[in-house]
This record gives C-alpha cells, structure tokens and sequence, in this order.
C-alpha cells in the first residue's frame, strides 16, 4: 500500500474523491424506521456502496475474500447500524472475526487497511442524556465503542467517533429524522469529497452536534 | 441316502446345540465345535470311521477361509501394517518354531519330524482370538492390533508351511496314504503315481517351472482383468444365487487348477483373494463365500473333536496336559518378550501374550496333512492334536485371566490409553443414486471413511472410475452389510430407492446391531412414521429441503428480504416438525393414514381444511418468525430513568 500521507497530499491537489462502503446491517430491517431511510439515503448519493450483510450473508457464511477485496476498494468504511446491548448487531462481529485476519488487516504483512477512516454510524433507543456518567448507561457512546476505535487503531485506520441518532424509537414521531438524514447525507459527501476537518473530528466524543463546523467549504 | 442324511443331521444336530451354548458360556464358536465333536464322536460314538473322509472334504474350508484373508489384505493395509506384520510375527513364527523343534529334539525325536512340530505350534488360533477380541471389544486396542498382525502373518506362513512338509516325509513311512484338498503338492518319490489328474505329470523340470508359472499368472491376471467383467455381467443379470454360484465356481476353479499343477489351492486361492481386494465385488464375494466357509470349518472341528481318543489322554494325562503347559508357556514368553520389543505397554504385551498362547486350528490342518504326507506317525500325531485341542480349550481361561488380573491391575486412566481408538468410526452408505451420492460426498469430504454399496453394478462401475470406493451387492442382505463391517460401523446411511426394504433394512439393522446409528432416507410423511417405528434415529423425507429450497429462492426473487427469507423458513421448518411430532403420536401404523380417526381429528383440529391449515402456518409462521429483534415499545426508555 502506499504511503497515505503522500495518498492524501495527490487527491488533495487532483481533488479525487474518497470511495466510501457502508456495511449496514440490521436483521429486521422491514421494521426499521431509523436505518432503513438511512441506508437508502445513503445508497443514492454517488461515489457510495451500501452493502446490507444480513441481505448478503442470511445465513453468516460470510465470504473473506469478497469482502477484503471491498476493503481494498475503498477509503471510508461505515458500521451502520442500530445499538444492540451496546454494540454491534451479531453479523458485524461475525464480519470482524473473519475478515479482519492477521497479514490483512493487521500483523507485520497486515497494512490494507493503513489510512483508511473509520466510523460508526448508529442509532440508539436511548436518550442521550443517558449515555454519559451520570446517565443510567453511565458511558457515552464513544466509550462503549471502544473496541471498535481500539480495531481501528490496531488496523492502521483513522477513527472517528460516531455519528449517532439517540431516542430512535420515537424520532419518527417527533419529526426528528428529517433533520438527521440531511447531516447523514452532508456527513457522507464530505467524506467523499474530503471537505471534513478530520483533526478536529477525531478528538470530539460525536459527530453529531458540530458538524457543520467541521465541514470546511471548498 | 439314509445313512448320509442321518449323518448330517447329527452333525448339524451337534453343532446347532453345542455352538450357541458354548457362545453363551462365553468359549466361542470354535470350541463349540470341537466340543460337538467330542460328544457325538469319543463320548457318544455316534460317529466313527467316516470323519476321516469328511475331514478331508471339510478342509475345503480352509481354502476358502485363505481365500477370505487374502479379501481382506489391501495393499495399504499390509503396507501399514508392515513392521508388525513381518517383525512380530515372523519373529514370533520364526522363534516359536526354534524353541519347540528344541524341545522336542531334546526329547529325542528325529529332526524333521520335531521340525514340523515346531511349526504346527507357533501357529495360533485366528478363529478363537479374532473372534473372542471381538466380542470383548479389544481388537480396536493396541494390544489388539499387534495379535491381528501375527495372526494375520501365520495365516500367510501356512501356505510355504504346506508346500514344505511334505518335503519333510518320513521315509519309513512313506507308501500309503490319500490325498487332500487342502494341497496336492505331494511327497516326492513313488507316492506321486496314484494321482488321477495334473497337468505336469512326466514333464521335464523346466516344462514343470513354466506350466507352474504359467498357472500363476493366469489367477494374478486372470484375476485382475477378466474376473471384474464376468461378475458385472453376472451381476447385471440381478440373480442372486447365480452370483453365488460363480463366486464358489471362481474358489473352486482355482483349487482345481493348483491341484493339477501340482500347487497347494490355499496358495491359490490366497492370491486370487488379494487380486480381488481392491474390486467393487469385495464385500459381496466376502458374504457369498463367508457362509460355506463358516460351516465347512465348522465340520473340520467337528471331525477334529470326533477324532479325538481320549485314550490316549486317559492313559497318559500327565505327559499330555505337561506338554500342553509347555507349549503355552513356551508361546507365551516368545510373545512377551517380542511385545516389550515391540515397546507395547504392559496391558498391551499381556493380551498378546494370554491370547496368542495357544495352538490353532491350522494345527489340525497341519497335523492332518503332515499325516497324509507320512511326515508323522499316526500316534504322535493323536497325541499331539490333543495337546493342540487342550490348548485351545484353555483359552478362554487365558483371557478370564486377562480381564482378573491385568486390566484390575491398571489404574482407570491406564485403561483408558489402552483403549486409545484413533478412528472416528466409519459410515456404510446404502444406496449411491442421485441421494446417497450427495451423503457420500459430504462425508468423504469431511474426512469420514465411507462404504458404499448399490445393486446396479452400472452405477458401482460409474463411481468406480471417478475414484469413489464402492462395492456391488444388494444393501438389503444381511451378509452384505456385514461383510461391509457393519458391526464396526459408527452409522448406516439407508438411501436407496425402495421404501419397503428401507423399512425391512431399518427393521433388521435395529434389531441385530443396537448399537449403530441409522439414517434413512424417507418418501413421505407415512414412510417416516413407518421409519420412526421400526427404530430410525433420523429419517429425512426426501423432498422436504430442496422443496422448502425452492420456496426460499422464490420469496427472494419476489424480493423478500433474504434475512427475512432465512427467518421464515427456519421457523416454517419448526412449525412443521412439531406438528408432525403431535400427528405421529396419534398415527397408527396399521391404519392408512387417510382412514386414521384420530388422525383426522388431529389434522381437523389444526385446521378443517388445507386452506385453513395454511391460514395456520401463516399465523403461526408470522409469531415465530416475528419475534427476534422486535424493537423495544416507542416510549420504554421513559420508565428506565433518564
Ligand atoms: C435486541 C435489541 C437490543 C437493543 N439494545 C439497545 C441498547 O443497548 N441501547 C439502546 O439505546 N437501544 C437498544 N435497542 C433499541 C434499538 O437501538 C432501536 O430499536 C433501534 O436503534 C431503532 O432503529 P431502527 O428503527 O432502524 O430499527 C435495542 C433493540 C433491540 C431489538
């Protein structure tokens, strides 16, 4: 691979665009209402390729090769999914088990993934008055990701926290999905368009309330 | 006529009632014989001079019974097998021999004759021991292995051991005597005229080599090349009997053919056994053969326990039962010692040794031949088939022993390693069309060892040349399977295309072999009830899953989403399953399913008509399917405390 730096510098003056894959996976997604408008937001911007695991792999036997060979032919990988006990949906960790194998994504030979970005997007039931110390989930979501920031490190990535929607079972109802599928779709075109002040993302607990900030103007 | 249907049914009358008692008493099947033998022939004298004749014809089973060995030998398995096989027991025959040609040196006798004792001694009983490892389970053992390996090299030893004594003869007493089916390789000089045919009579010696050579050959080719074609063409007729017929022509035809050119037929038979090993037509050949080979050794016992002349015993018990203890203990310390340099363990060395210990049937074989060929004098030779006779009755003494004193002994994790058994256990395939073929596959893939069996020799032929093991017979034959080894078989796979002899296979398998897992394929839902009655462990019906495939492919085509797919269809499956489970219980085999009462109540109850019953699955499917996941209510986060 190359050097991601030297990577960056070339798009930046060629203004190349990131190729991003998002890895939804919901397995009742014909009940959703949060990441169901979210992933079909998401599949109609161009430059993006939404994969739906449980779609692709409904019985778990995911295929490594195909699916490092996808790492390889992109530069932002997405977990999109709803928070289940804190975490993943199962096939997400499925995915991580067999496709992250040592020589690939990590170990002496392992740099595939090196430069990449990496973040989550999700929904949560709870509000996010909830997930912070003094909360009844007494961590922030930043801090039940761990594992996965701790997988991106280990990876050669670039972490981003997550970009979140919190109250999700009523959000609907409340009007507030309008206004989160719009910060999804500008979230996703920065990405593309590398318009995201990547330095500042990385040390925010979300990505959620400052965005517009971090999304520089060409 | 009467006088010849009197004599079988005695004979048959003795070893129907003595065999299944000695079984029974735990002495096995040999030693029912010979014991049928003493009672009808010594104690009762219902028998008298015509042994001798049936002897001889009886020892035909001894040719069938090499022709069996040389079955069993793959070249692989002789392969691995080769360090023990050639080191423990050709050292074990070899050091045998030497110490009781010694020891009956040193009592005097002439050197040709204390060599044939010798040989006839360090023979052991294959029949006994294999059987007995058997029956307690032990020949998966190390030990077990090992005694298989010397038993397996003094079975081969036999054939040079028939060829030479009669090199052996006694010149004294060289003049009268018969011949025997066992070999016709006679004692050279004036007894060779009274033969009636032989194709090498009066030739010079290279026209003897090559007549001899050429008699060879044609068992190893004719074996190799022209046997296959004949038993397809056989086979293809589907007649059962012919099958046999031309099984028994083929062993029969062979024993001429040595005879005539002077061979022993053992040699031959042996030959064309191992020629035939590796051929799809093994196992059915096994089981044609199996069953006159079983009855013919069965007669030679019974002659040999009819020969017996307990005079002899009764007048000289000291010198016979101190020769028998010899003999055991001589037998005994070659196998220790060979066992602890073989590096067995102790548990191990001692079955070899209390096992092995004894003489075997080929004694008698051998004691009878060497009669016949004037090698020994007929006094001798009653005693010694006494102490031969003795020693094997002593075994299961030896092995009561075993099980006391030396697996007491050793500890429980001890025991354990002895028992080490490194397969996983093998799978009999019944059945290879478009079903049993897929079984076959997965399995092999997976590592399992397979045996697969079919009745069309087309499709055995077919399998045969894209290199998948397979046997000719029909599946449903009871010798077949078990010629197939079904009594070491972890499962039996049934999918052969005939549902009432699944259901007979299921019915006789399940009765026979408790053990041993049977899997079935099923027609329908009546035929899998049929099954589960008879006492399958599981029976799949053969439509279900690429039916319910099907449906999964369509719902996705229409755009289901395939996770959802994947839901329904497990809890489709389910619901399924359980409604069988309740309908199988009210099911009545008896009945037809359609004039079943309670069954139509059942089936009416779960809904009056098909379109009901659907309406059934569909509630009943949405329930289960709908369950996993269901998001938490809109507003639970309220009483959580936020
Ligand atoms: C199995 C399961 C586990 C869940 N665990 C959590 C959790 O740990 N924290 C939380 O805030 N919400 C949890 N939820 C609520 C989901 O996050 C919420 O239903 C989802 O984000 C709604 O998105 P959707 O409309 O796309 O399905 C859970 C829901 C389910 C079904």
């Amino acid at each position: 691979m190359s050097d991601p730096e030297k990577d960056e510098k070339r798009s930046m003056t060629q203004k190349a665009v990131k190729r991003i894959l998002i890895l939804l996976a919901h397995p009742s997604l014909e009940r959703s209402e949060v990441n169901r408008p979210l992933a079909e937001a998401a599949a109609a911007i161009e430059g993006i390729t939404l994969i739906d695991l449980y779609a692709e792999y409904p019985d778990f036997q995911i295929d490594i090769d195909r699916e490092q060979q996808r790492l390889l032919e992109h530069d932002v990988i997405i977990f999109q999914h709803p928070l289940y006990w804190y975490s993943t949906p199962a096939i997400l960790k499925e995915w991580q088990d067999l496709v992250l194998e040592h020589d690939f994504a990590y170990g002496s030979k392992g740099t595939a993934l090196h430069g990449k970005l990496f973040l989550n997007a999700l929904s949560a039931g709870g509000a996010e008055a909830a997930y912070r110390a003094e909360g009844y989930n007494h961590f922030t979501i930043r801090e039940l990701l761990q594992p996965m920031e701790q997988m991106a490190s280990l990876c050669g990535m670039r972490y981003l926290p997550p970009f979140a929607l919190f109250g999700a079972r009523t959000a609907v109802d409340e009007g507030r999905i309008g206004h989160h599928i719009d910060a999804w779709i500008a979230l996703l075109e920065a990405l593309r368009d590398q318009k995201l002040d990547i330095e500042t993302a990385q040390k925010l607990a979300g990505l959620n309330s400052d965005l517009n900030r971090l999304i520089k103007e060409a | 006529m009467g006088g010849l249907l009197f004599q079988a049914f005695i004979y048959l009358c003795a070893a129907v009632i003595a065999v299944p008692i000695a079984k029974r008493l735990g002495l096995g099947s040999v030693l029912g014989y010979l014991l049928a033998g003493i009672f009808i022939g010594p104690v009762i004298g219902l028998v008298g001079s015509e042994t001798q004749t049936i002897q001889h014809f009886a020892e035909f089973g001894v040719v069938m019974m090499l022709f069996l060995v040389g079955l069993e030998l793959q070249p692989g398995m002789l392969w691995e097998m080769r360090n023990r096989l050639i080191g423990l027991g050709g050292l074990q025959v070899a050091l045998t021999t030497a110490l009781i040609t010694a020891a009956a040196l040193m009592m005097g006798l002439y050197w040709s004759v204390a060599l044939t004792i010798g040989l006839i001694f360090s023979l052991s009983s294959t029949a006994i021991v294999l059987q007995t490892l058997n029956e307690k389970g032990l020949s998966k053992t190390e030990g077990g292995r090992a005694g298989f390996s010397v038993l397996l090299f003094q079975d081969i030893a036999v054939i040079p051991m028939l060829a030479l004594i009669p090199l052996l003869a006694l010149p004294e007493l060289v003049g009268g005597g018969g011949d025997s089916l066992v070999t016709a390789a006679e004692s050279h000089g004036d007894a060779g005229h009274h033969h009636k045919m032989s194709l090498v009579d009066g030739l010079p010696g290279w026209a003897h080599a090559l007549v001899v050579l050429g008699a060879i050959a044609s068992v190893l080719l004719g074996g190799h090349f022209l046997s296959r074609p004949m038993f397809r063409f056989i086979a293809e007729s589907r007649l059962r009997e012919i099958f046999t017929a031309s099984a028994l022509m083929l062993v029969i035809g062979i024993a001429l053919l040595m005879t005539l050119v002077d061979l022993s037929p053992a040699l031959g038979t042996f030959l064309a056994g191992v020629v035939l090993a590796n051929s799809e037509f093994r196992h059915e050949l096994e089981s044609d053969i199996e069953p006159f080979k079983g009855l013919l050794l069965g007669l030679f016992f019974i002659t040999v326990g009819a020969g017996i002349d307990f005079n002899i015993l009764f007048n000289d018990a000291f010198t016979i039962l101190s020769l028998t203890v010899g003999v055991i203990v001589i037998k005994g310390l070659v196998l220790y010692g060979l066992a602890r340099a073989f590096r067995l363990t102790t548990t191990d060395g001692w079955l070899v040794t209390l096992g092995l210990a004894q003489a075997g049937e080929f004694g008698f074989v051998l004691l009878s031949f060497s009669l016949q060929n004037q090698v020994l004098p007929a006094e001798l030779a009653s005693t010694l088939s006494l102490v031969v006779a003795l020693s094997m009755l002593l075994t299961p003494v030896l092995f009561i022993l075993y099980d006391k004193l030396i697996l007491n002994r050793q500890p429980e994790s001890d025991e354990r390693q002895a028992d080490n058994i490194d397969e996983t256990g093998s799978v009999i395939i019944a059945g290879n069309g478009r079903f049993g073929q897929i079984v076959n596959r997965l399995l092999v893939a997976s590592g399992i060892q397979t045996t697969v069996l079919d009745h069309q020799a087309d499709i055995i032929n077919m399998l045969s040349k894209v290199g998948v093991k397979s046997y000719y017979g029909d599946a449903s034959r009871p010798e077949l399977l078990h010629a197939a080894g079904i009594e070491s078989a972890k499962a039996v796979v049934i999918a052969i295309d005939d549902r009432s002899r699944t259901l007979e296979m299921v019915e006789h398998i399940r009765r026979h072999y408790p053990e041993v897992k049977i899997l079935a394929r099923a027609f329908d839902v009546n035929h899998l009830y049929l099954l589960n009655k008879a006492g399958v462990d599981i029976a799949v019906r053969e439509l279900f899953d690429s039916s319910l495939e099907l449906g999964k492919a369509t719902l996705k085509a229409v755009g289901v989403h395939p996770f959802k797919v994947e839901k329904m269809s497990t809890a489709f499956r389910k619901h399924d399953e359980s409604g069988m489970n309740t309908l199988y219980e009210l099911w009545d085999e008896n009945t037809e399913m359609a004039s079943n009462k309670a069954y139509l109540a059942r089936a009416r109850e779960l809904g009056e008509t098909l379109k009901e019953m659907m309406e059934t699955d569909r509630m009943q499917l949405h329930d289960r399917s709908e369950r996993g996941w269901t998001p938490p209510p809109k507003h639970y986060t309220k009483d959580m405390g936020e």
